[in-house]
C-alpha cells in the first residue's frame, strides 16, 4: 500500500513559466523558467526559485505574485497537481504558465503573503479534514509547535517518510482505512455514530474529506484534445462536501458511488441514512468502464434511472483515471493529499449546458 | 432532538428549517430594519436557477453596524425586560445608526453578511464583507478598527485562524469568514445551559437565532432582544 502513496508524493509537473510581457523591461526578454513542481505542493512555494530568474527584468515596485494559465488566474490554495488535472484536460508537458509580479487580481484571488499564507491554508484544511473524520479538530489544535513545524516542512520538502512519522500522531485514519487491505471486501457498515469515543479521543464519523471539481459538457468528445477549454472559474462547480461511506450487504462502495453521492442533482443515489433521501431505487448495477483507454467510458445504464440526467465522462485523481469500480476506501487511502483531502476532478456530460452569464 | 447526546451540529435540512425561522422572526420583530433573506443558488453553473436547488444561503446586505466600541457602557446595561415602543424603535434604528469611522476615509461603511451552511463542520458559518459607499472594499487593517474591541484582540492573538479570507462558496469571490471550528461545541453549551430550550421541541427553530446572537458580536451585529425570547 505504501507504493501508491510514494508515487503520489514523488509526482511532479514540469512547468515552463513565462513572465507576463507587460512586466518585461529588458531586451532581449528573459527565457522562461523551467521548474519541476510537486503535485502535492502549491504554486507560491515555487516563487523563491522563479524570482531570481526574472529579477533583473522586473519593473520597479512591490511584488504581488500570481500565476495564470491561458488568461485564467490560478487559485494558489489548490494543490498544483489538481490545477493541472483540472485545467489541462489534454496534459501539456511542460505546462506553460504565465507569472505576474504586479497587478494582483484581488477581486478574484484571495491575497497570498507567500509561504505563511500557504502553510495556514494547509493547516486549516487539515483541521477541516480532522473535523470531518473525528468530529473535532483537537488532534490538530493540540499539535506541539515542533510537530507542526515538522509536518509543514515534510510537505514543503515532499518528504513522505517525515510526513508519515508526524501525521500518524494525528490519528486521522479514515473510516475506510481498515478496509484498504481488502480490495474485495464485501459489506461496509454505515458509520453514523455520534457518541463513541475511544481512548485517543476520536470519534469515527464514517465521513471522508473530499473536494470535487466538476465541469460540464453538453456534447460528447472522444479525444481529450476536443474537450472544451476551461476559461473561467464560473464554469467549474467546486463541491467541498464529505462523502459518507454507506454499506450494503455484499456490495462495495466504489469510487463511482462516491462521486455520484456528491451530485444528487444529477444522480439518484440510494443511501441508508440520507435526510434528503431520494426515492427508493432498485439495485445499483453499474456497467464497468472498458479496459482500453480511460476516455471511452461505456454508457451509463440510464435506462434504469430515468432521473439520472448526467453521465460521468472523466474522473481524474493525482493525474490518473482510476477504474470507477475500485473501492472508494482504497482510493482515499492511497491518493489523498497531505491535508487528508481527496481531490477529484470530474467531467460530467449533461443534457443541457446553460451558458453562464458574465458577472 | 436529544440535547444530552447532541454535539451542537445540525444537518442541511435542519439548517433550512432554522433559516426559515430566522427570516420570519426577524421580519416580525424587527420590521424597521433590513430583512434577512434566503438566496437560492444552484451549485452547478450549468443548471438554470429555477431548476431544483435546495442550495443557498441567508443574506443581509448593505447594512451599517454600530461600532460597539462607542457603546461599551450601553452594552453593560443591555435591557433585560420589555421596553416601551419608543425603545423598540431605537433598537431597530440602532442598526441603521451611523458608524463613527476611524479609518482614513471618514465615511460610512457597509456590511454584507451571509450565513452559509458548512457540510464539513455541519454548522452555519458567517461570511462578511465591508465596503465604502462607492463599493470599494475596506483594507483588513481598517476593518479591524471597526470591529468590537474583543474581536480585534482575538484577531491579534490568532491572525490566521479566527477570521480568514476565503472564497465564498457560492459567489466565488474573496470574503471574510469566521472560523467555524469551535461552533459545534459552544452551541452545545449554549443549549445545555438553557433547560427550557432542551425540553422545547422547537430547539432547531432558535438554533440560528442563538448562533447569530453569539457570532454577530464579532462584527458588532446587535440582535434585537425580542428575537431571543421563546415566544
Amino acid at each position: 500500500m505504501m507504493e501508491a502513496q510514494k508515487y503520489v508524493w514523488e509526482g511532479a509537473i514540469p512547468l515552463q513559466i513565462h513572465l507576463h510581457e507587460s512586466e518585461v523591461t529588458t531586451l532581449p526578454p528573459p527565457l522562461p523558467a523551467l521548474i519541476l513542481a510537486p503535485r502535492i505542493g502549491y504554486l507560491p512555494l515555487l516563487i523563491p526559485h522563479i524570482k531570481p530568474h526574472f529579477n533583473s527584468t522586473l519593473p520597479p515596485g512591490v511584488d504581488t505574485v500570481w500565476f495564470e494559465y491561458k488568461g485564467l488566474p490560478l487559485k494558489w490554495y489548490i494543490p498544483t497537481g489538481v490545477l493541472f488535472d483540472l485545467l489541462c484536460v489534454e496534459p501539456e508537458r511542460p505546462w506553460n504558465l504565465t507569472v505576474h509580479f504586479r497587478g494582483y487580481p484581488g477581486n478574484i484571488l484571495i491575497p497570498c503573503e507567500g509561504e505563511d499564507s500557504v502553510k495556514w491554508s494547509f493547516i486549516n484544511s487539515l483541521k477541516e479534514a480532522s473535523y470531518i473524520i473525528n468530529g473535532n479538530c483537537k488532534n490538530v489544535m493540540n499539535m506541539s509547535q515542533p510537530d507542526q513545524v515538522e509536518l509543514w516542512h515534510s510537505v514543503f520538502n515532499g518528504n513522505l517518510e517525515a510526513y508519515l512519522k508526524v501525521s500518524s500522531k494525528l490519528k486521522l485514519g479514515t473510516a475506510g482505512h481498515e478496509y484498504s487491505a481488502n480490495l474485495n471486501s464485501g459489506s461496509f457498515v454505515s458509520r453514523q455514530s455520534t457518541g463513541d469515543t475511544d481512548a485517543t479521543g476520536q470519534v469515527k464519523t464514517g465521513r471522508v474529506p473530499v473536494r470535487l471539481y466538476v465541469w460540464g459538457v453538453s456534447e460528447d468528445f472522444d479525444d481529450l484534445e476536443d474537450a472544451p477549454q476551461i476559461d473561467s472559474w464560473d464554469k467549474i462547480s467546486y463541491i467541498n462536501r464529505p462523502v459518507e461511506i454507506h454499506g450494503e450487504e455484499g456490495k462495495c462502495f466504489t469510487l463511482l458511488d462516491a462521486v455520484k453521492s456528491l451530485l444528487p442533482e444529477h444522480f439518484q443515489y440510494k443511501s441508508l441514512t440520507n435526510e434528503e433521501s431520494s426515492k427508493e431505487e432498485g439495485e445499483d448495477e453499474q456497467k464497468v468502464p472498458s479496459e482500453e483507454g480511460g476516455e471511452n467510458l461505456s454508457e451509463d445504464v440510464e435506462s434504469c434511472y430515468p432521473s439520472d440526467n448526467a453521465e460521468v465522462k472523466l474522473v481524474r485523481i493525482q493525474g490518473i483515471e482510476p477504474k470507477l469500480e475500485i473501492p472508494f476506501s482504497w482510493v482515499v487511502h492511497n491518493l489523498m493529499n497531505p491535508e487528508h483531502f481527496l481531490h477529484i476532478c470530474v467531467c460530467l456530460k449533461v443534457s443541457q449546458v446553460k451558458i453562464p452569464s458574465d458577472g | 432532538m436529544d440535547i444530552s447526546s447532541w454535539d451542537g451540529t445540525i444537518s442541511l435540512a435542519e439548517f433550512h428549517v432554522a433559516a426559515r425561522a430566522l427570516v420570519e422572526k426577524w421580519k416580525r420583530v424587527s420590521s424597521a430594519s433590513p430583512p434577512w433573506s434566503w438566496v437560492s443558488c444552484p451549485k452547478q453553473p450549468w443548471v438554470a436557477s429555477h431548476e431544483v436547488s435546495v442550495e443557498g444561503y441567508l443574506s443581509l446586505e448593505n447594512i451599517i453596524l454600530v461600532s460597539i466600541k462607542e457603546e461599551h457602557d450601553e452594552l453593560l446595561s443591555f435591557p433585560q425586560k420589555e421596553e416601551t415602543s419608543c425603545s423598540d424603535k431605537e433598537e431597530s434604528i440602532d442598526i441603521a445608526t451611523l458608524v463613527q469611522s476611524q479609518s482614513d476615509r471618514d465615511e460610512i461603511c457597509y456590511y454584507d453578511l451571509h450565513i452559509v451552511y458548512s457540510a464539513s463542520y455541519r454548522v452555519p458559518v458567517l461570511y462578511f464583507r465591508v465596503y465604502y459607499s462607492d463599493g470599494e472594499p475596506l483594507e483588513f487593517e481598517d476593518i479591524k478598527k471597526h470591529l468590537p474591541a474583543h474581536s480585534a484582540k482575538t484577531l491579534l492573538d490568532s491572525k490566521w485562524t479566527f477570521i480568514t479570507q476565503e472564497e465564498h462558496p457560492y459567489l466565488k469571490r474573496p470574503w471574510y469568514k469566521l472560523h467555524p471550528c469551535g461552533t459545534g461545541e459552544w452551541m452545545k453549551l449554549l443549549f445545555q445551559g438553557d433547560v427550557s430550550l432542551a425540553r422545547n421541541g422547537a430547539a432547531i427553530e432558535v438554533y440560528l437565532i442563538s448562533w447569530l446572537s453569539f457570532v454577530g458580536q464579532v462584527v458588532g451585529l446587535r440582535i434585537p432582544y425580542e428575537m431571543l425570547n421563546q415566544l
